[in-house]
């Protein structure tokens, strides 16, 4: 399985400002790929930067084995739908089918005008009088009609409603279900991405903290509640991501492929929201944990 | 990309082009009627500015205000949002993930909107053209301010460079209207800064001694150095004085010590209307200066003559190539320095 983005010690830099430092991942194809992570942490840098609307300050990315934006075949096999989802307002949803096929060699008509008819979408109407979940599925369909072999949609539902939000994924699954295509979704909602994506990816300050098929990270953690006990004296092969505890009780969530054999515990899975919380929370706390020890070192 | 492009634009360049249609119809009607009043006053020799109508004179300067501000308006409000707008509207990222390269992306929008813009120029600028002919012949003055670089071919020069300007102050800014502000401004400075300092030089002037007749009009003025005398360069048909210098052999002007000996009576000053010391100027074929004033003249012409520096009209096409020229170059250089930007800055 080969990856659809391929990122090395990527770095983006503007001005004295660092988006994006040391960023390294492989995310595989086939997959709908979750990138999950808190504002700032270097999403959007990144999927700019795969799209090639930005190109590295350091380090190299590559997407579907090539430089971004290349070359014109490149850009044909890559649909973005961008933040905010922008249209342009003076054009109708007919212009924008025009344009789409006027600038993309691989456009199929078929899929767009079914699409649009299926939204119900006016298409006189000017781009500019469509609601923001409208606008949003007018700039999927321009991505998804390119016929793609890779889709990145950057915080699509960000600025949308939870019922078009909620309408916009669904017919998003729609499509990639239909096409077989991979698809890269950013989003700082695991709610959002939950219902969509079969991989995940949490990116906190620049750094992947967890990647891995969903089913997968849901089937290695769980959380054990028992006796008020010190992490530290876990079994070598149970990786600590979060504790917490009372006087009496410990809650410790960990990371394990081998089965939990201590009967002091007692074990529950753990949903996809809370493991993202924990890994960012592990992030954060590192991150503040960091700052006097350098302090002390200089 | 050429479609896009062309769907954006339309309806702009549909209303301009309208526009030039109907000034191209108030020309067609009333160009013949100037031909007709040139016809008549040439048969006497007194063709100029009053042999046509006051109407006529108004529309003229009507259509030369048009064309000054055409190149601008187009810098402003065609060049500067053309990449400006995609930025503040977030549309570029949209443009720039389909299936055609940065560069062809903008290649396209420059030529395309390039292009009508030059075209609406020249359009404007073949318009006045024909229809001045008959006033530009009686006036005799190719080269002057209000003819230059309102005929023939220079406004498409202007258009360019203004086009051009705006695309690049848009891409630097990302922002539409301070882009057009500075357009504005950047235009206007750049086109005075041309027909000041660059466009007399265009070409080395040529050189002509003459006596000093006062024949053209000739006076004297009191500076705080002493007196000056200065000499109005002799009428050139459609050529364009640039100096005229009253010199003697050695290209020195008459000194102080020679006017105090030659002329006292003017170098010591002359009480003027308010009491102070007047500048003296009389125009020939005006009224009859006095008599000190001619004798001045009369000694200044026995031991200095005038130099004169000029264009002769000959060079007039010559001098419309270079300065067309000298702006489509410029509009080059800020296009490949919009493609630089968007390649390398913009990412």
């Amino acid at each position: 399985m080969s990856a659809v983005i391929d990122a090395a010690g990527l770095g983006k830099r503007y001005g004295r400002k660092w988006a994006l430092t040391e960023c390294t991942l492989e995310i595989p194809s086939g997959h709908v790929v979750g990138l999950v992570g808190p504002n700032g942490a270097g999403k959007s840098t990144l999927l700019n930067l795969a799209v090639g609307l930005l190109s590295p300050t350091a380090g190299t990315i590559n997407v579907l084995g090539e430089e971004p934006a290349s070359s014109p075949e490149q850009l044909g096999r890559v649909g973005f739908v961008a933040q905010d989802t922008p249209t342009f307002s003076a054009l109708s949803v007919a212009d924008h089918l025009r344009l789409g096929a006027h600038l993309n060699p691989t456009w199929d008509h078929t899929v767009a005008e079914a699409r649009i008819d299926q939204l119900g979408l006016d298409p006189n109407q000017k781009a500019g009088k469509l609601s923001g979940g409208q606008q949003a599925q007018l700039a999927l369909t321009l991505a998804v009609a390119k016929r793609p072999q890779l889709l990145i949609l950057d915080e699509p539902v960000a600025s949308l409603d939870p019922l078009a939000r909620r309408e916009f994924l669904q017919i998003l699954m729609e499509t990639v279900a239909e096409d077989a295509v991979s698809v890269v979704l950013s989003s700082h909602l695991v709610a959002d991405l939950e219902r969509v994506c079969d991989y995940l990816i949490v990116l906190v300050a620049s750094r992947v903290q967890l990647a891995g098929p969903v089913e997968e990270l849901l089937a290695q953690h769980h959380r054990l509640i028992g006796e008020r006990r010190d992490p530290a004296t876990l079994p070598s092969n149970q990786e600590v991501i979060e504790s917490s505890h009372t006087e009496r009780q410990s809650t410790i969530l960990i990371r394990t492929t081998d089965p939990i054999l201590d009967p002091a515990w007692t074990v529950e899975e753990v949903g996809l929201e809370d493991l993202v919380l924990a890994y960012m929370g592990q992030a954060a706390s590192l991150a503040r944990q960091a700052r006097p020890t350098l302090g002390l070192l200089t | 990309m050429i479609w896009l492009t062309w769907r954006q634009f339309r309806s702009q360049a549909a209303v301009v082009f309208g526009v030039l249609a109907a000034i191209a119809v108030v020309l067609a009607v009333t160009g013949p009627h100037l031909v007709h009043l040139y016809d008549a006053c040439k048969v006497t020799h007194s063709c100029n500015q009053g042999s046509f109508t006051h109407t006529d004179n108004r529309l003229q300067i009507g259509l030369q205000t048009l064309l000054v501000v055409a190149p601008a308006l187009i810098g402003i409000f065609w060049g500067a949002p053309l990449i400006a707008r995609e930025f503040e509207t977030g549309t570029f990222r949209l443009g720039w993930t389909q299936s055609v390269t940065r560069r062809r992306w903008l290649a396209v929008k420059l030529g395309v909107v390039g292009l009508v813009s030059v075209a609406v120029a020249g359009l404007l600028s073949l318009m006045v053209t024909w229809w001045s002919s008959p006033i530009d012949t009686a006036n005799a003055d190719r080269f002057g301010n209000a003819m230059f670089g309102l005929r023939d071919i220079t406004p498409m020069g202007y258009a360019a460079f203004a086009f051009a300007l705006g695309v690049t102050t848009g891409v630097l800014m990302r922002r539409t209207l301070p882009a057009m502000a500075s357009t504005l401004v950047v235009f206007v400075a750049a086109r005075l800064a041309e027909s000041v300092w660059v466009r007399p030089y265009l070409m080395p002037p040529l050189r002509h001694a003459m006596a000093v007749t006062g024949a053209n009009g000739i006076g004297f003025s009191l500076t705080p150095t002493g007196l000056q005398v200065i000499a109005n360069p002799p009428n050139i048909p459609n050529g364009w004085a640039i100096s005229s210098d009253i010199v003697n052999n050695a290209g020195q002007a008459p000194s102080a010590a020679f006017f105090k000996s030659a002329c006292p009576s003017i170098a010591n000053g002359i009480p003027g209307p308010g009491g102070g010391a007047a500048s003296l100027r009389v125009k020939a074929p005006g009224g009859q200066p006095p008599q000190a004033f001619q004798d001045c003249v009369a000694k200044v012409a026995a031991k200095y003559h005038e130099v004169v520096t000029y264009q002769p009209a000959s060079r007039f096409w010559a001098f419309q190539g270079i300065e067309t020229a000298i702006f489509v170059v410029l509009a080059l250089l800020l296009a490949g320095l919009c493609f630089w930007w968007v390649r390398h800055r913009l990412a």
